[in-house]
C-alpha cells in the first residue's frame, strides 16, 4: 500500500514502473478483473468532477473492485462534519483505498496521515492533479517513445491549475523540458526553481514546443481582476487556428477539460488533427488501473 | 515571613543600567535594594538564591499576548497565562482586547484585571480595542480604557483598513500619550491568503500573502504618524520592507516602536512544509531574506522588542484542512529558549537579546520594570543560559498545545521567576508558595 499524493516525492523509476504497467491495462490487454476483487474503493469527491470520477470508477470496476461512491453534497459535511471524522468513518466501513477530490490544496496528505488506507488525490485545490499528470505523460510517451529533450508547453491559468504543477513535475521527472506561458498575473513565484522555463510570450515560444497543453481557464478569473477581458485573454494566450499553423510539425495540443472552447483554445484547434484530447480521457482509465494496483493492492 | 531574597554571583544582566557581569542583588520588599560587585553578607532571614553559573536578568515583559478571557477560556484563561508566562520567565504581560466580548471599554478592562489579581503571578496589562467590538467603524472609548487601566490601545488580530479612521485614533490617543499598536495588514492584499507568497505557496498551490500586505501598511500608518504626532507601535513586523520604513521613520524622530516574535526570527515559510497548521499564523512566516532582515534589525535597534503573540487555539482549530486552519501559535514558554538561539547563533549578543525581553519592551509601553537599579519593581528572572532542554507542549503550563516548536531541542532555560520580590516559578513548578501569599 502507498499513497498517490502528489508527483512530488515520486522518483522517475518509479513513475516510469507506473506508466509501463499502465500498458498492460489499455483495452484489449488481459483480464484484470482479479486484481481488486473483493476489494472496496471509495471515491470521495468534495468538488465536483466527472471525468475523473468516472475515470477512477471505471478503473476501479475494471479491477474487479467495488466502487463506494460518495459526494459532499446531502452528506454529513453539510451537517458540519469535519474532513477527518468524514475520512476516517469511511476508512472504518473497510476500504482498500480512498480515491479523493478536495477544494483544499493538501487535504488529501491531511487525510493521509490519519488513516491506514491509500489515499489516491483525484486534485486537490490549486496544488496537484498526479493521475491527470500521468495520464498526459503517458500519452506523449505513447506517442514519442520518450520525454527526453522533448519540449512541452503549458499554457493558461498555471497559478490556479493543479494540472500544471503536476505535469511540470511528473514531465520534468521524465526528462522533457518544460515552458510555462500566463499573463504575469497568473504566474506565481517560484516556478523556475521547480525547473520550469517561464514566459508571457506565447508566440515567441510556440514554434519550438512538441506539445501544447491548454489549461482550462476559469471565467470568473475576469472579475477577481487577474485580467482585463476574457477577449483580450483569447487574443494574447489562446490557441487559435493561426498559431496552430505556425506550430512543429507533428506537435499535439492537449487538455484536460472540460474545455472553455473560444476562450483558451479555438473549436477547429481541439477537434482538429493535432488534437489528442480524447485520447487523454481514454488513456486516463488505463492509467488509473495501475494506479489503484499499485496503491491499492 | 521572608521578604528578603539574596541573588548571589550571578552573572547580572542589566541593560537599561549598562550592568553586565557577576553581582550579587539584594532584594527587600519587593524592590531591589542594592546591586554589588563584591559579595554582600547575608542578612538574616534573607532568602539565598545561588545563582553561581546562571543570569540573574529582569523580569521579561511581553507586550502581546492573548489570554482568551473572557469568551474563550477553554483556550487559554488569565490564569492559565499568567502560569504560561511566569513559566517563560516573564514577570509582565499586555493582554489583547480581541477577546469575546472585546475589551472595548472599562468593565472588560476591570474583569482581565481582576481575574489577574485573583491569579495573583504576573503583572498583566490589558490592552484596549482602537475601535468599537474591532469592526473598525467607529473609535472605542479610548478615555475610559486609559483611565481603567489599558496601557495601549489596538485592534490587534485586525487592522484598521479606514485611513480616516485610523488618522482620527492616532490624533485622539495624543491626550493621552498612550501607544497605538497595529496588526499591518492590507486585507486586500492578503485576501484569500493562507501563507507567504513564494515559491513554497506555489509549490503547495496556497494562495499567498504578500509582503506589500504588511509594507503598504506599515507605509500608510507612518505617514499618518508623522502627520499627528502620536506614538506608534507595529505589532509583530514580518518583513525586511517594513523593517526599512521603519529604520527610515526612526532616523527622522518619529515615536515608532515596533517587536518580533520569536517565531518570525527562527522559521521562514518553508516551516509550513507538508501542510503543517502550526506553522500558520498571521502575518504569516515569511521568506528566509525577511528573516535575516528581522534578525538584523533586532540587533542594531530598530525594533526594541521580542514579543510572543502567544495565541492560543484548541486542536481541532489546527487539524484540518490548511485553508480552514486558525491562525496563531503560542510562544510564551519557548520565547526565552528561542531567543537563546540567536545568541548561541552569535546572531545577538547576551545583553541585547535580554534588552529586546526586558528594558526595549518596557520603554515601548512606558511600563514599570525592565531593570534592575536600587528602587525597581524586584521583577526577577534567573535563568540557565546553557542548560538543554527539549520542547515538550503536554508540559505547558498554557491551556493550549498549538506550538511547531514540540520536540524541537533547546539551549537555555528558565529557572525562577520572581514577581515584586515573591518567587511564582521555580524548576519547572508555578505557583505563589502558600507562605509568602
Amino acid at each position: 500500500m502507498r499513497h498517490l499524493l502528489g508527483i512530488e516525492g515520486w522518483r522517475r523509476d518509479e513513475l516510469e514502473a507506473l506508466l509501463d504497467r499502465a500498458k498492460a491495462h489499455l483495452p484489449g490487454g488481459p483480464d484484470t478483473t482479479h486484481v481488486l476483487r473483493g476489494r472496496v474503493v471509495a471515491n470521495l469527491f468534495f468538488e465536483d468532477s466527472t471525468r475523473t470520477r468516472t475515470s477512477f470508477h471505471m478503473a476501479a470496476k475494471g479491477l474487479g473492485a467495488s466502487v463506494m461512491n460518495w459526494t459532499q453534497t446531502g452528506s454529513s459535511v453539510s451537517k458540519g462534519e469535519t474532513l477527518l471524522d468524514t475520512a476516517r468513518n469511511i476508512e472504518a466501513t473497510g476500504v482498500a483505498a480512498i480515491v479523493m477530490r478536495h477544494k483544499s490544496s493538501g487535504a488529501p496528505h491531511l487525510v493521509a496521515k490519519h488513516v491506514r488506507c491509500a489515499v489516491i488525490n483525484a486534485g486537490d485545490g490549486t496544488h496537484e492533479h498526479p493521475s491527470q499528470a500521468l495520464l498526459d505523460a503517458f500519452t506523449l510517451r505513447r506517442r514519442w517513445g520518450s520525454l527526453d529533450g522533448r519540449t512541452v508547453l503549458i499554457l493558461g491559468d498555471i497559478m490556479h491549475s493543479r494540472v500544471a504543477r503536476s505535469n511540470l513535475l511528473c514531465l520534468k521527472a521524465l526528462g522533457a523540458r518544460v515552458v510555462l506561458c500566463a499573463p504575469p498575473t497568473l504566474t506565481p513565484p517560484g516556478l523556475e526553481a521547480m525547473g520550469a522555463e517561464v514566459t508571457h510570450n506565447l508566440d515567441a515560444v510556440l514554434p519550438q514546443a512538441d506539445a501544447v497543453m491548454c489549461l482550462r481557464l476559469q471565467l470568473e478569473r475576469q472579475t477577481e481582476n487577474f485580467l482585463p477581458s476574457l477577449r483580450e485573454y483569447s487574443r494574447l494566450f489562446g490557441l487559435n487556428a493561426a498559431r496552430e499553423e505556425r506550430m512543429k510539425e507533428g506537435a499535439v495540443v492537449m487538455h484536460p477539460g472540460p474545455i472553455n472552447r473560444g476562450v483558451e483554445i479555438a473549436p477547429a484547434v481541439a477537434d482538429g488533427p493535432r488534437s489528442v484530447i480524447l485520447e487523454q480521457v481514454s488513456n486516463g482509465v488505463a492509467v488509473r488501473r495501475a494506479i489503484l494496483e499499485v496503491c491499492a493492492s | 515571613m521572608s521578604s528578603t531574597v539574596l541573588f548571589r554571583r550571578g552573572r547580572v544582566i542589566d541593560p537599561r543600567n549598562g550592568v553586565d557581569g557577576v553581582r550579587d542583588v539584594l532584594v527587600r520588599d519587593g524592590k531591589v535594594a542594592e546591586v554589588s560587585e563584591a559579595p554582600l553578607p547575608v542578612p538574616q532571614g534573607a532568602e539565598v538564591v545561588e545563582a553561581n553559573g546562571k543570569w540573574v536578568v529582569p523580569g521579561f515583559i511581553d507586550l502581546h499576548v492573548h489570554l482568551r478571557e473572557p469568551g474563550e477560556e477553554g483556550k487559554e484563561t488569565v490564569l492559565t497565562g499568567c502560569r504560561a508566562a511566569v513559566a517563560g520567565g516573564f514577570t509582565a504581560v499586555v493582554a489583547m482586547p480581541n477577546t469575546k466580548v472585546v475589551n472595548d471599554n472599562g468593565m472588560v478592562t476591570e474583569l482581565v484585571l481582576s481575574r489577574a489579581r485573583a491569579a495573583n503571578l504576573c503583572h498583566v496589562y490589558p490592552a484596549g480595542a482602537i475601535t468599537k467590538g474591532l469592526k473598525g467603524e467607529e473609535m472605542a472609548e479610548m478615555g475610559e480604557l486609559v483611565s481603567a487601566g489599558c496601557v495601549a490601545i489596538t485592534d490587534d488580530g485586525r487592522p484598521v483598513m479606514n485611513a480616516a479612521l485610523m488618522r482620527r485614533a492616532l490624533q485622539y490617543s495624543t491626550q493621552f500619550d498612550v501607544p497605538i499598536m497595529v496588526h499591518e495588514e492590507d486585507l486586500t492584499l492578503s485576501a484569500g491568503g493562507a501563507m507567504h507568497e513564494g515559491p513554497t505557496s506555489t509549490r503547495l498551490g496556497l494562495r499567498g500573502i504578500p509582503a506589500s500586505a504588511e509594507v503598504a501598511m506599515v507605509a500608510r500608518d507612518l505617514v499618518l504618524l508623522e502627520e499627528t504626532g502620536a506614538r506608534l507601535h507595529l505589532a509583530h513586523v514580518s518583513c525586511e520592507g517594513s523593517v526599512r520604513l521603519i529604520r527610515e521613520a526612526k532616523r527622522r524622530g518619529l515615536r515608532v516602536t515596533s517587536e518580533v516574535t520569536p517565531h518570525h526570527l527562527i522559521l521562514d515559510d518553508r516551516a509550513v512544509g507538508d501542510y503543517d497548521t502550526h506553522a500558520k499564523m498571521a502575518p504569516p512566516l515569511r521568506s528566509n531574506r525577511d528573516v535575516e532582515a528581522l534578525r538584523e534589525a533586532i540587533a542594531d535597534g530598530t525594533v526594541e522588542a521580542i514579543a510572543t503573540d502567544h495565541a492560543p487555539h484548541g486542536v481541532l482549530d489546527k487539524l484540518v484542512e490548511f485553508e480552514k486552519g486558525i491562525n496563531g501559535i503560542i510562544g510564551l514558554e519557548t520565547a526565552f529558549s528561542l531567543t537563546m538561539e540567536l545568541v548561541h547563533a552569535g546572531a545577538l549578543t547576551a545583553k541585547r537579546a535580554v534588552e529586546l525581553l526586558t528594558h526595549g519592551p518596557a520603554k515601548a509601553f512606558g511600563l514599570p520594570g525592565g531593570h534592575l537599579a536600587p528602587g525597581a519593581p524586584a521583577d526577577v528572572t534567573v535563568v540557565a543560559p546553557e542548560e538543554e532542554w527539549t520542547v515538550d507542549a503536554h508540559r505547558f503550563y498554557s491551556r493550549s498545545r498549538n506550538t511547531p516548536f514540540h520536540g524541537r531541542k533547546q539551549k537555555g532555560r528558565v529557572v525562577q521567576t520572581w514577581v515584586g520580590g515573591r518567587k511564582v516559578f521555580e524548576n519547572g513548578q508555578v505557583g505563589p508558595s502558600k507562605e509568602s501569599r
